[in-house]
């Protein structure tokens, strides 16, 4: 019997990562970008998103692919309801969307049709940062309920963000919520990340947040 | 966490390399660990011990080679870990930091058994 050590040097999850690269070639291929939305539950994504697609659906065409632990189809209704097209992904109990599912979305998406295709990823601040799913930009919601020591608790989110909303700051009288305390956090961890105070109950902040996204579905579009 | 995943993805990194190298068994996987890889040893051995039964994987150790959270101050320059909470720089007390390493989540070696073959 002989024992021989064999050196590997492999990433665990190299698999999840080559279907990422893929997927953000098919989304460049189509002059799309994407951008992967992730946030604890309740933080307010769908509110965000439903508010945005208002917002640009006369000048940008939008899709969307709603990440769900459950096959409920909540929030993809709602995003129907605001005009934009949607597929329901369901992760079957999983923390988090991978490439994978992520390009069984795409599948039933019109991608020759669409500008801007949003992920809503699974509630959830601590799995969802491990995966590239294959976007252009990754997008956290930060919602002011959450209380604003929240870098401090879940570091790793913040580092690959690319756009950070905080949302709901219409309810900021009501929670004791220091807002340059949250930034303060975000700052060692993601150094001059891109901001948007916003609130989808009175649209404060959503022209700046539009703006941003418009700027940079075309430049996509331009490449 | 996403353990089991990880684990399912170690398994077929594992089977690539045994068999490729004619292993008889495998006796023990080499892992490497960051802290900021949100990943409890615990969790994946368990998580081993079930989708592995009856294999010759079955009976591999599993070790993890833990690496701290090293930052580096984008002002004095100096290195520190970070075990717990984020914090500012420890020399200087500046915000402005650089995350270096400790989100690795690799398989570094195993150790494989060949039986003596009869000629
Ligand atoms: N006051 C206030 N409430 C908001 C705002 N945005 C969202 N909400 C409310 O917060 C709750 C959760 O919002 P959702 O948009 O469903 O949150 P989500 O992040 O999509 O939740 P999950 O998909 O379940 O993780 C709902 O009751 C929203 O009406 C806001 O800006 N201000
Ligand atoms: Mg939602």
């Amino acid at each position: 019997m002989t024992s021989i050590k064999v050196p590997i040097i492999e990433n665990i999850l190299e698999a999840n990562d080559f279907v990422a690269e893929e997927n953000r070639k098919i989304f460049s291929d189509h002059n799309i970008f994407c951008i992967n939305i992730m946030a604890a539950p309740g933080a307010g994504k769908t509110a965000l998103i439903v508010k945005t697609i208002e917002l640009l659906k006369d000048k940008i065409r939008i899709g969307v692919i709603e990440g769900d632990t459950a096959s409920v189809t909540i929030d993809s209704d709602q995003v129907v309801m605001a005009g934009a097209p949607a597929v329901q992904v369901t992760t079957a109990g999983e923390c988090h969307m991978d490439a994978m599912m992520v390009r069984k979305g795409m599948e039933q998406l019109p991608l020759d049709d669409l500008d801007l295709v949003i992920i809503e990823n699974i509630g959830n601040l601590i799995c969802p940062a491990e995966w590239d799913l294959g976007s252009h930009a990754n997008a956290l919601v930060a919602s002011v309920a959450e209380g604003d020591d929240k870098p401090w608790k879940y570091p790793n989110i913040y580092r690959n963000l690319d756009v950070l909303l905080i949302t709901k700051t219409d309810l900021i009288p009501y929670v004791d919520y220091d807002i340059d305390h949250f930034k303060s956090g975000v700052e060692i961890l993601n150094p001059g990340l891109v901001t948007f105070p916003t609130s989808a109950k009175t649209g404060d902040g959503f022209p700046a947040w539009t703006e941003w996204l418009s700027k940079k579905t075309k430049a996509a579009a331009e490449k | 966490m996403h353990e089991l995943s990880a684990t399912q993805n170690i398994l077929h990194i594992v089977m690539d390399h045994a068999e490729r190298n004619h292993a008889d068994s495998v006796s023990a996987i080499n892992l490497v660990v960051g802290d900021f890889a949100n990943i409890v040893p615990d969790c994946v051995g368990y998580y081993w011990k079930i989708i592995t039964e009856g294999t010759i994987y079955a009976d591999a150790v599993l070790r993890f080679d833990r690496r701290p959270a090293i930052f580096e101050c984008d002002d004095c320059g100096s290195q520190f870990e970070i075990t717990r909470e984020m914090t500012a720089c420890p020399q200087c007390g500046s915000d402005h930091v650089t995350f270096i390493s400790g989100d690795e989540l690799l398989v570094e070696s195993i150790e494989i058994v060949r039986n003596e073959k009869e000629k």
